[in-house]
Formats: structure tokens, sequence, C-alpha cells
């Protein structure tokens, strides 16, 4: 949906200065770009409560990071997340791949459809879902609103594939 | 060695704790949790470069502390954690040494228990392992590409050591063995969350975004 460089150009323009990930068939693709690009440090860990963990240490040391994860590992990483975005208050934004809502070829039934929008608004993060590359601006306007309003805002991108 | 959840073995957690207290350096981060926090409130007032990690999400305080020292590359961060906690979120380890902050240090208080629940025997320790075997933190943090590493029993070697382990080039994993401590309770939250994230930010001279 979209490429590497318009992503690291996003994030830079966010002001993102450190991206902490597990890839995914899709946002694994944009790693080579963001590690390319100087201002933006890609933080690989090795499970996605992790990611959280990491992040909010970032976050209180001034740093400004982003999370960029599949839907799989925010079910993953709740207690995490819980901690560092409601319980010390860091809105950390997240982007994340939305798991088979393009296509179930690979995976008939995918229950990430059935779980993954409703495990959102449960930690209560402010979701907006990306289904069009037309939507890159509509996303950059989301995270920084919830910036502004000290909101946990995440881009859900569609995802066509496991 | 023989060593089981419950029972006296190693150096007193206080004691332990205490050492890091007097060596810590003015412009050091200390980040604590669980048993680890309630031993270094209990020892004296805070510093406004202490995070205590109350409330945490168990196994994440070496996340948070990698974070910081990412960060704030010009300061040391001390980061404390127990055994259970670690064995929560391995992969730190790797992910630690992945990006290699050269001013990281773990602290590790192994008691083989989940000592603020009650003190049940963790996965770890030999009591609750069908072979009785320990499980070697030292080994296992080498074998995770972390070089500097270290592992003391005693108290006495502890503070024969302790400044050696705070200036060895990080990222540093310390082990301790330590006491279990009968009937001990959990930490308490030292104040609201939504003050001490900033007064510890602003002690660090950064605002949020």
């Amino acid at each position: 949906m979209f490429s590497g460089k318009q992503i690291a150009e996003l994030f830079l323009d966010l002001g993102i200065t450190h991206v902490v990930t597990i890839p995914d068939s899709t946002i694994g693709a944009w790693g080579d770009a963001i590690e390319a690009t100087p201002g933006l440090r890609l933080v690989r860990v090795c499970r996605e409560g992790e990611a959280w963990g990491v992040a909010g240490g970032l976050s209180l040391g001034g740093a400004s990071p982003m999370v960029l994860i599949q839907c799989t590992g925010l079910f993953e990483s709740g207690d995490a997340l819980r901690n560092v975005v409601h319980d010390w208050k860091l809105p950390i934004p997240a982007l994340i791949g939305y798991r088979s809502y393009l296509n179930q070829s690979t995976l008939p039934g995918d229950t990430c459809l059935v779980f993954t929008e409703p495990v959102l608004d449960a930690w209560k993060l402010d979701f907006k879902l990306i289904t069009d590359p037309g939507q890159l601006g509509e996303m950059r306007e989301h995270f920084l609103d919830c910036r502004a309003t000290r909101r946990p805002g995440v881009a859900l991108i569609a995802e066509g594939k496991a | 060695m023989t060593f089981r959840a419950n029972a006296p073995q190693g150096m007193p957690i206080r004691d332990a704790v205490g050492l890091i207290r007097e060596r810590r350096g003015p412009d050091d981060v200390v980040v604590s949790s669980m048993g680890s926090a309630r031993e270094w409130m209990a020892l004296g007032p805070l510093h406004a470069l202490d995070l205590v990690l109350v409330p945490s999400a168990m196994g994440h305080v070496t996340s948070m502390g990698l974070g910081l020292a990412l960060a704030q590359p010009a300061r040391r961060v001390i980061v404390l954690s127990g055994d259970g906690s670690l064995l929560m979120n391995l992969g730190t380890l790797v992910t630690i040494s992945a990006q290699a902050p050269t001013n990281l240090v773990v602290v590790v208080f192994v008691n083989g228990s989940y000592e603020v629940t009650g003190a049940q025997a963790t996965p770890g320790a030999p009591a609750a392992r069908a072979n009785g075997d320990a499980v070697d933190y030292v080994a296992m943090a080498r074998a995770c590409g972390l070089r500097s590493v270290f592992r003391w029993s005693a108290i006495d070697e502890w503070r024969l050591g302790i400044d050696e382990a705070l200036r060895a080039t990080g990222p540093t994993l310390v082990v301790l063995d330590v006491e279990t401590v009968p009937g001990a309770v959990g930490p308490r939250s030292p104040g609201p969350t939504s003050e001490r994230g900033p007064r510890f930010m602003a002690a660090l001279g950064v605002t949020p975004l």
C-alpha cells in the first residue's frame, strides 16, 4: 500500500526518532528504507510487548518513538501497552498491520478480522483504519491530532496477506 | 549447586541494593521494579533520577531501561530486575545485545521465586525443575551476545566487584544471588505516575513532545 520511502518520510515529518518493531510481510518491507533514513533508528525487538516497554523508556528519555507491529503482536502486548500508555500516560503512537483485511486467500476465516478492532477499542487506542494509499495524509493528520491532545494514536494498516 | 526457592541463598537483597545506592553516580538513572523497588525505597529518599517502575508490566523493566539508555546515551542507566521478571522477557537480552548501549547496566537479583506474590518458585528454580538443575543466567547472557557479565553470591564479593561492574563497557549484566525475604510484600507506589513521569523527565532535562 505504501512504500518504505513514504513511511520513512512520514515518520520524519512527525518528528519520530526511533521505530520499535517486529516485521510482518507488509510492514517489514519498510525496514530498509527506515533504517537508511538519517534521523530514524530502527530498534528490532523479540516480542511485541517488549516494543511498548522500549518505546516507553525512549519516551521518558525524551525521544519520540513509533511502535510498528502486526495486529497479532498487538494481541500479545496488552499488559505492556496498558502500563506504558495508560499507567504512565505516555501517548506513544503505533502503526499496526491489519492482517488479512484486504485478502483472506492465505488464511481463510482469519480471526484477526474478528478481534483487532475490538481489542484496540478495549485498550482505548484511538485508531484510524487505512485501506487506501490515498489516505497517507489522513494518517498524518490522525497522528498529529492525537499528539496535540496527548492521545495514543494508531494507524491500522489494511494488509492483503499474512 | 543446590538452590531452592524459599530457602536462604546468597546475600541479603537489601544489602545488595544498598551498595548500588552508595555507588550510583549523581547523573545515573536507576530504574527499579517489584522487590528491588521495595528495597530501594526502604533505604531512603528517592533521587530525582530514580524511576521506580511501580506500577509496572512485569518483565518489562529491562525494556524500559533499554529505551532510556538509547534516549540518554550520555548517562549510565542502571536497571534493577528480578529473575522472575527476566524470565518473563528473556528476549530482552537479545534485544539489548543487538542495540548494544554501552551505558546500560542490568542487575538481576536471583532468588528463584516470585517473592512479592508469596515466594512461589519460578520455572528457573531448581526446586521447580524436573531435573533439579539450575538455570545459568550468566551463560544465557553470554550466549545472547552480552560481553560484560558478572555474578556474585556473597555480599563481600559484590562489595569488591561493584565498581568494576559499574565501570565495565556495557551493556552489562550483573547476576546477584540473593535470599528470598520471608513474608515480603510488593512495593507501594511512591506517588501518582501522572506526577512522577513529568518530574523524572524534567530531571533529565527533557520535555514531552
